[in-house]
């Protein structure tokens, strides 16, 4: 009986502070908009972030494009090596294969941001400033950083979606005398990709609301960037960077929460995509 | 079920011990709040003895002045054993509205609170008292290949307008400037801004901005051709330090007031602070932490300058 009252009002402060939040960041996020300072048209497609300015602007594109520009370049550096990973576990060599790279790669989640920050700064950056235009700092070097953060979500994720599949999946495949090739490529991949697909999207959400590492190699310059290895922003850069510096209730603090209210909407969607792929997720 | 039950027993355990501990701690900040009260209430020969305080403060703000006012903490709480000090960074934004808003004692800011509350918020700076405890000097530095050693402040202006792209043009390497700038909201780019460009500038497509003095550093020590600026008490042999007008950025030439790129770090009290936090902002004045922490610590004391300097830019001779 005591154990229940108490679950239940776990469960009940947990809701209250969930809504809360959400009300929070919402009536924050939309207070530029209702009292007309900032219109929802200019925040979301103007291009000029100058807050400071005797004539402020406040458009939050070039935040967005470069959150979404990061994250997806983040996914495709780190899905085919999550997936090869979790097949080589799971299919190649499920013994010590196993044994030697799961570690590994549940050590990678557990390395701070800031250090992934700091040797983006002090390997990836010199690295592409040697090999490639510019000055290492930029688009390039923030998915760099962030593949290798979400490659341990990805690859937990499809590792489990490989291992929970039926035996007799592959057994009637090497029956029909398949190779091991073909019954990965033609049998395991397709029935697993929806569950490997929510890794990524999980993947894809870690990676748009990363801050600090992506703050240290990006550059953060308010444009939006006309190569990969030029200055960029995301939203969570752009929000820890000026957070700080600036007064609540102010039209610039609260242009900041407006971007914190589309990271939690792109959050919400990145749910929501979770959702429906593991709808079709059942075999 | 024999697990069962002892889990619940566990979870209602837990919970009591939980909420005993709420209790405890809210009994203790009820007992703080009463000495608080009645310290700010004594009569004067307890402060007078200065062993007798009692009461806690907590300082937010500034993540420039924090290491100072941490550690002038510590010595003073060394010195008075009833005194709780609790420093936070969060900026200088965070720490004027906190403090405008009364949820700290004292806010630390590196820039004048009427800077930063503005038109709607400009009743609560006028609130604010201020307590200016330390400068901060702040100079051009460059990447040790440029190859300049002085730069004017029209040749700064140009750089940072992105009218000068090139080393070469103010009589340097031939080498592409790379700007590492603050963002725009920060105390630092706004200090610069103000006394060494003397005009606000907009950021450029292609220019870098970090936001911590360590990073800046690293940054400008790294790449090819890169300037930025910085607070003395992080110059060192990696970056080049570049004159103003022919002007070192020396300490001494700071305290004359012949070199003008500096601020005045702020630790603002919501009205006249009460007898304890009170104490403790004469105690950031005093020769020991003056000469001692601040010096040590990179920033200049506020009580050698030949000049001071109001909000609106003044510099008046002391």
């Amino acid at each position: 009986m005591v154990g229940r009252i108490y679950m239940s009002l776990c469960v009940l402060l947990l809701i209250v502070i969930i809504v809360s939040m959400v009300y929070f960041v919402a009536s924050k996020g939309i207070a530029n908009f209702i009292s007309g300072e900032v219109k929802v048209s200019e925040f979301l497609f103007g291009t000029k972030w100058a807050p400071e300015a005797d004539t402020p602007s406040y458009g939050a594109l070039p935040f967005i494009s470069g959150s979404f520009l990061v994250t997806l370049l983040a996914a495709l550096i780190a899905s085919p090596l999550s997936i090869c990973a979790a097949l080589f576990m799971t299919e190649i060599v499920p013994g010590w294969g196993k044994k030697l790279l799961q570690p590994v790669i549940e050590l990678l989640s557990g390395i701070p941001s800031v250090v992934y920050g700091f040797v983006g700064l002090s390997v990836i950056v010199p690295f592409l400033r040697d090999t490639f235009p510019g000055q290492g700092i930029g688009v390039a070097a923030g998915a760099l950083v962030l593949s290798v953060m979400i490659l341990p979500t990805i690859t937990s994720v499809a590792a489990d979606a490989l291992a929970s599949l039926p035996q007799n999946l592959k057994e009637s495949s090497f029956a029909l005398g398949a190779t091991r090739w073909q019954t990965i490529s033609r049998v395991i991949l397709p029935t697993t990709m929806p569950a490997i697909m929510t890794g990524v999207v999980l993947g894809m959400a870690r990676a748009f609301g990363e801050a600090l590492a992506v703050q240290m190699v990006i550059g953060n310059a308010p444009f939006v960037p006309r190569s990969l290895f030029e200055s960029a922003s995301t939203l969570t850069s752009v929000i820890t960077l000026s957070m700080g510096n600036t007064t609540m209730g102010s039209t610039i603090n609260n242009a900041l929460w407006s971007m914190a209210l589309v990271l939690m909407l792109m959050t919400f969607i990145f749910v929501l995509l979770v959702r429906m792929l593991e709808r079709r997720n059942k075999i | 079920m024999q697990f069962r039950k002892s889990w619940v027993m566990a979870l209602a355990l837990t919970s009591a011990v939980a909420l005993s501990a709420c209790g405890n701690s809210n009994n203790a900040a009820t007992n703080n709040g009463g000495n608080n009260a009645a310290a700010t209430n004594a009569p004067t020969e307890n402060s007078s003895s200065g062993a007798d305080l009692s009461g806690s403060i907590l300082a937010s703000g500034s993540t420039a002045l924090q290491p100072l006012v941490e550690q002038a903490a510590e010595s003073f709480m060394d010195a008075n054993s009833g005194v709780d000090i609790q420093v936070q960074g969060g900026g200088s934004g965070t720490g004027l509205t906190q403090v405008a808003e009364g949820q700290v004692d004292i806010g630390n800011s590196d820039v004048f609170a009427e800077e930063k509350l503005k038109d709607a918020d400009a009743e609560k700076a006028a609130a604010l008292v201020d307590h200016q405890v330390a400068v901060v000097a702040i100079a051009a530095v460059s990447n040790p290949d440029a190859g300049v050693d002085t730069l004017t402040k029209q040749q700064l202006v140009d750089i940072f307008t992105g009218k000068i792209k090139n080393w070469s043009e103010v009589g340097g390497a031939d080498q592409a400037i790379q700007i590492i700038n603050r963002p725009s909201s920060s105390g630092t780019r706004a200090t610069f801004e103000a006394f060494a460009l003397g005009t606000k500038t907009e950021d450029l497509q292609g220019s870098v901005q970090e936001d911590s003095s360590g990073t800046v550093k690293k940054m400008i020590g790294e790449t090819p051709g890169a300037i930025g600026y910085l607070a003395l008490s992080y110059l060192d042999d990696t970056v080049k330090t570049l004159n103003y007008d022919g002007i070192e950025p020396s300490v001494d030439n700071v305290v004359s007031g012949e070199y003008p790129v500096w601020a005045y770090q702020h630790m603002y009290t919501n009205g006249e602070p009460n007898e304890v936090v009170k104490a403790f902002l004469d105690y950031m004045l005093t020769d020991e932490v003056q000469n001692g922490d601040v010096v040590e610590l990179g920033y200049i004391p506020a009580s050698s300058m030949q000049v001071s300097r109001d909000v609106d830019g003044n510099v008046t001779t002391k």
